[in-house]
């Protein structure tokens, strides 16, 4: 019985290591589309990826500290090169694989125009953002504020999520009226699924361009070389633009 | 050490002492029922005031965000009121901690007056103290070390919450950002800096707290 087991356990070992599996960290806000994209790459490739969706500040202290990840794909492009300066990923293999679009969401089907007026007008309580210190999405949405003049009034209304998913909780129980948010956090079908919203003119903040690099724990691995070369394909970029994110 | 962070500092303190008060009004009573009462509902309140003690911080702040929320019931009662909503204010904040942090001074105390045992009670009754006389008398000053104990574990609890303000909080500064959460911000920023001399700070804090407990209090260690 006991040997029969550690034969199974063994086996189980053995099998697991010629199924090559990539770590893979991604951005909390492109958790949609990757669970999407892994299916297409597992029956593609053959390979497996395993997904860890989180903040991208909170994924350069675990790559930095040891964590095996092969691959991230970051929320900004500055973390790849950082962690590319600090030999921490492979140089040469940053590339942007996704453009984030910003949009003003409300749960309330009735809140938002199609021009953003609601912004100036300010008749809320609380207008919730990503904290533009740590996430690319909240910086946009400050740089947003600033260009429409409306900076200033908003400011004590503000309420800051962590990341934006964090962000979107708060606007989906109603916490905060209104929130900025990622486009790809509520479309369906191309357009905003629930509730109200503007999509916000890339002309109004800089782009939000999300980086993915091959970390150095990925170096030698077929499966996460094969990963970061999926992502520039035809088919993980259609999944990518349905989610509502612009290409390079 | 940056403005923002002693801002953070000192709110965190503040949010701390004001909590710590209320619990030990609030928590007293209750720990003196769970202590004296043979009722079947025993078992229900105390497993009540324990929860926090078992269940994820994420758990209790999405619930808090949602009841206090427009839709929920307290948030519904506290509008009608004319009080507003509680997420994103600091009373919020003091009312999701008091919940959180209740276990920590209920459970010492309550071990305190169940050590008192029924005898001083009695004699305290046969010399005809009135039960609010034999209370004050009689059972807070041998319980002194659960209050103690139950108000420095309360203290040091609260200082350390991170998950409940993080959901119920919205990062305002003065207002709900505390240390824990400026923490955060500096290491997703990777101003580990910073990040160190609060993080430090916090170590430091806990350690002197929990040797003031062991030190001083002895019997601690019998009352949790």
């Amino acid at each position: 019985m006991k040997n029969a087991l550690f034969f199974a356990l063994t086996a189980a070992f053995a099998l697991n290591g010629l199924a090559d599996t990539v770590q893979v960290a991604v951005a909390a806000n492109f958790t949609g589309p990757m669970q999407v994209i892994s299916v297409l790459f597992e029956r593609d490739t053959g390979h497996k990826a395993s997904l860890s969706f989180g903040a991208t500040g909170k994924f350069y202290a675990q790559i930095t500290n040891g964590a095996p990840f092969e691959a991230l794909l970051s929320a900004d492009n500055e973390t790849p090169a950082r962690l590319i300066k600090e030999s921490h990923a492979v140089a040469g293999t940053a590339f942007t694989y996704a453009i984030g679009k910003l949009v003003l969401w409300s749960a309330d089907p009735k809140l938002i125009d199609a021009k953003g007026e609601v912004l100036k007008k300010g008749e809320f309580r609380h207008i919730a953002i990503a904290n533009p210190k740590t996430a690319p999405y909240g910086t946009a949405a400050r740089q947003v504020m600033n260009k429409l003049g409306v900076a200033d009034k908003l400011k004590p209304l503000l309420v800051q999520g962590e990341n934006i998913s964090q962000t979107q909780q708060f606007v989906v129980t109603g916490a905060a009226e209104l929130g900025f948010i990622a486009f790809s956090q509520v479309i369906k079908n191309g357009q905003i699924g629930t509730g109200s919203g503007w999509v916000i003119p890339g002309t109004l903040h800089d782009p939000i361009l999300q980086d993915a690099v091959l970390l150095a724990k990925g170096k030698d691995k077929p499966a996460a070389i094969a990963l970061i070369n999926f992502l520039k394909g035809e088919k993980a970029q259609t999944v990518i633009k349905s989610f509502g994110y612009e290409l390079h | 050490m940056e403005s923002a962070d002693l801002a953070a500092v000192w709110l965190t303190l503040k949010l701390a002492t004001v909590v710590t008060l209320l619990l030990l009004v609030i928590g007293t009573p209750i720990a003196w029922w769970l202590a004296r009462t043979r009722s079947a509902f025993k078992g229900v309140i105390g497993a009540i005031v324990a929860l926090p003690l078992v269940l994820p911080p994420t758990v209790i702040g999405f619930y808090m965000l949602v009841v206090m929320g427009p839709n929920g019931p307290v948030g519904q009662f506290t509008q009608s009121l004319g009080l507003g909503l509680l997420p994103f204010t600091f009373p919020g904040l003091v009312i999701a901690s008091v919940f959180y942090s209740l276990p920590f001074v209920v459970q010492p105390i309550q071990n305190a007056f169940e050590a008192i045992g029924d005898r001083p009670l009695e004699v305290a009754a046969t010399l005809r103290a009135s039960p609010w006389d034999t209370f004050w008398s009689v059972a807070v000053p041998l319980a002194k070390p659960g209050f103690l104990s139950g108000a420095i574990l309360g203290f040091a609890h609260t200082i350390g919450e991170f998950g409940i303000v993080l959901m119920i909080g919205g990062n305002i500064p003065d207002k709900t950002r505390v240390v824990s959460v400026q923490i955060y911000d500096h290491v997703e920023a990777l101003e580990y800096t910073q990040a160190h001399w609060l993080s430090g700070g916090m170590v430091l804090f806990s350690f002197l707290v929990l040797l003031g407990l062991y030190t001083f209090n002895p019997a601690r260690r019998k009352a949790l």
